[in-house]
């Protein structure tokens, strides 16, 4: 691979070369390696561009790798994969996409992921986006993740977005079944022009799960941001959504909740701030020796972590 | 090693211009101690402030180490040697105890040399040192991380706004401690608002501030015995721990 696709994996997946376990790694739209281990299965879709990825029943402390990295300036692709996970497995899944455009064209990835998870799972799915390149040609990621978790499953999410994105649209949805958890948290830094809109759905209709839907982003620049937050309670559950977000320059960025509760245990809580740096944060650290600069960085920084 | 010169704060009310401080004068001397005290609203917490550089004077001048800081900014004069302890410590999301600590010490610490400053304070330092300083601390915790990280600076000159504010009973008295083991040990001067007596007694000068203006200053044998006197007259601030 050349030294651009590998520098953009790294930032993705946090590899530079291929990882143990069960992997597949695609650049501008073909498979340039794949390996199964004993217990997940790779294959290839037939009729679509994508994966399915069968994890036996009670496979432990394994990971599977499925990054995707574009330097085609103008190369566009749908890609399904979907996850088949069996029972009391504990996974970690590092997906995540690389866009690396020099070129004039639109380049983008559209990740529509389905996660099928069997009873008493523990599931880890990391997800970075990062963009980087020169050209004028925009980076565009669209993903999709349906989330159908069986009795006492737990599935985490983590999603970074920081960097080189011009415009993303991400969907989740998730349903939930008795005594099931869902954990989704979100970063994200816009700036310049980018547009970033996030629409989480949760619907918990099992008794007794629960679901932690929370986002943190900063807006910078002229960038703008939507956060919809829809959460429907169906049993006896707990739900918390939270939008935190910093703004600054003349960016612009909204957040609307929804929460439903159509059951008399339902409890459900949405927490939404978007407000700029405190001018306190900024003041402390520059009486620890920061600049104003320094100070906002770190802030950032830490918001972001 | 600090010169307040004719230091004047002015803000615009309803009622017109309202002097904060008032042509306040006054020198602290290299590696003393000085506790500025005085009823609330009387500007204390201002003319810490004013020398820090987090607000800017109307009149006067401000003389560290023999150079007119007056216009510097705040991160300049923090380069210069000058450290700060808020009376409320801002919280900070995703910011940690240690994290704050090795900003503080210009490097990054071991986690048993940030944990000597949090012990220093006494917090039980591996409870607290990956701790966010966020809502999840009380303010007395936070304080506490507060007074920590402007001790790991190791300024030439230390401001501390009401340190003990804030911090409950059963605390008060490890705190005394960090301030007599600080004037003991640590080399630079340190300027405290407070009104305890415990932090009056180990100062070497004390400032009494009324209405924006020094109404008194001298040593501890020469100014406290006509606070106190005038304290137990109006019922007002004598409470310290120990009492």
């Amino acid at each position: 691979m050349d030294k651009n696709y590998i520098d953009v994996l790294e930032k993705i997946a946090d590899i530079r070369d291929f990882p143990a376990g069960a992997y597949n790694i695609r650049s501008d739209g073909k498979s340039i390696g794949k390996n199964d281990s004993e217990k997940i299965k790779i294959e290839f879709k037939k009729d679509v561009s994508g994966l399915d990825i069968y994890v036996s029943p009670d496979t432990v402390k394994e990971s599977v790798h499925i990054p995707v990295v574009i330097g085609e300036s103008g190369h566009t692709e749908t890609v399904y994969n979907d996850f088949h996970i069996g029972d009391n497995s504990e996974i970690v899944i590092i997906a995540g996409c690389g866009i690396h455009n020099c070129g004039e064209h639109e380049s983008k990835h559209d990740g529509i992921h389905s996660f099928h998870v069997g009873k008493n799972c523990k599931v880890k799915y990391i997800e970075k986006h990062y963009g980087s390149g020169d050209g004028k040609g925009e980076r565009v990621m669209n993903p999709v993740t349906k989330i159908y978790l069986d009795e006492g499953s737990k599935l985490e999410i983590e999603t970074v977005q920081i960097e080189g994105i011009d415009s993303t649209k991400r969907e989740t949805y998730a349903k939930l079944s008795d005594n099931s958890t869902v954990v989704i948290k979100e970063k994200l830094m816009t700036h310049g022009n980018q547009f970033a809109s996030t629409d989480f759905e949760v619907d918990l209709d099992g008794s007794d799960c629960s679901a932690s839907l929370v986002s943190r982003s900063v807006a910078k620049n002229n960038s703008k941001q939507v956060f919809f937050a829809k959460m429907t309670g169906n049993n006896s559950c707990h739900g918390h959504s939270e939008c935190d977000a910093i703004i600054m320059d003349n960016a612009s960025v909204k957040a609307v909740p929804e929460i439903t509760a159509n059951h008399v245990d339902a409890s459900l809580i949405h927490e939404a701030a978007i407000g700029k740096i405190a001018g306190e944060q900024l003041i402390k650290l520059m009486t620890l020796g920061m600049s104003e600069a320094e100070a906002e960085q770190k802030i950032i920084e830490g918001f972001l972590k | 090693m600090l010169e307040i010169k004719n230091l004047s704060f002015a803000v615009d009310t309803d009622n017109g211009n309202k002097k904060i401080i008032d042509d306040v004068s006054f020198t602290v001397e290299r590696d003393s101690y000085v506790v500025i005290t005085g009823p609330n609203g009387s500007g204390k917490s201002t003319l810490l402030k004013l020398i820090m550089g987090i607000e800017k004077p109307t009149a006067g001048r401000i003389i560290f180490d023999g150079e007119d800081v007056t216009g510097l900014s705040i991160t300049e004069r923090a380069e210069m040697g000058m450290g700060f302890a808020f009376q409320q410590p801002v919280r900070f999301k995703g910011i940690t105890a240690k994290n704050l600590i090795d900003i503080a010490a210009k490097k990054k610490l071991s986690v048993a040399e940030a944990c000597r400053y949090l012990s220093a304070v006494g917090l039980c330092a591996a409870d607290y040192i990956r701790r966010e300083l966020d809502s999840s601390l009380s303010g007395g915790e936070l304080k506490r991380i507060e007074i920590a990280s402007v001790i790991a600076r190791e300024s030439k000159l230390s401001l501390f706004d009401e340190p003990e504010a804030g911090i409950d009973l059963w605390s008060f008295n490890s705190l005394i401690n960090v301030f007599e083991n600080m004037k003991k040990r640590t080399k630079g001067a340190v300027i405290i608002i407070s009104h305890q007596e415990r932090i009056l007694d180990i100062a070497d000068t004390v400032i009494v501030i009324e209405e924006g203006k020094i109404s008194k200053m001298g040593s501890k044998k020469e100014i406290l015995p006509g606070i106190y006197s005038q304290l137990e007259s109006c019922c007002l601030l004598k409470t310290a721990a120990g009492d």
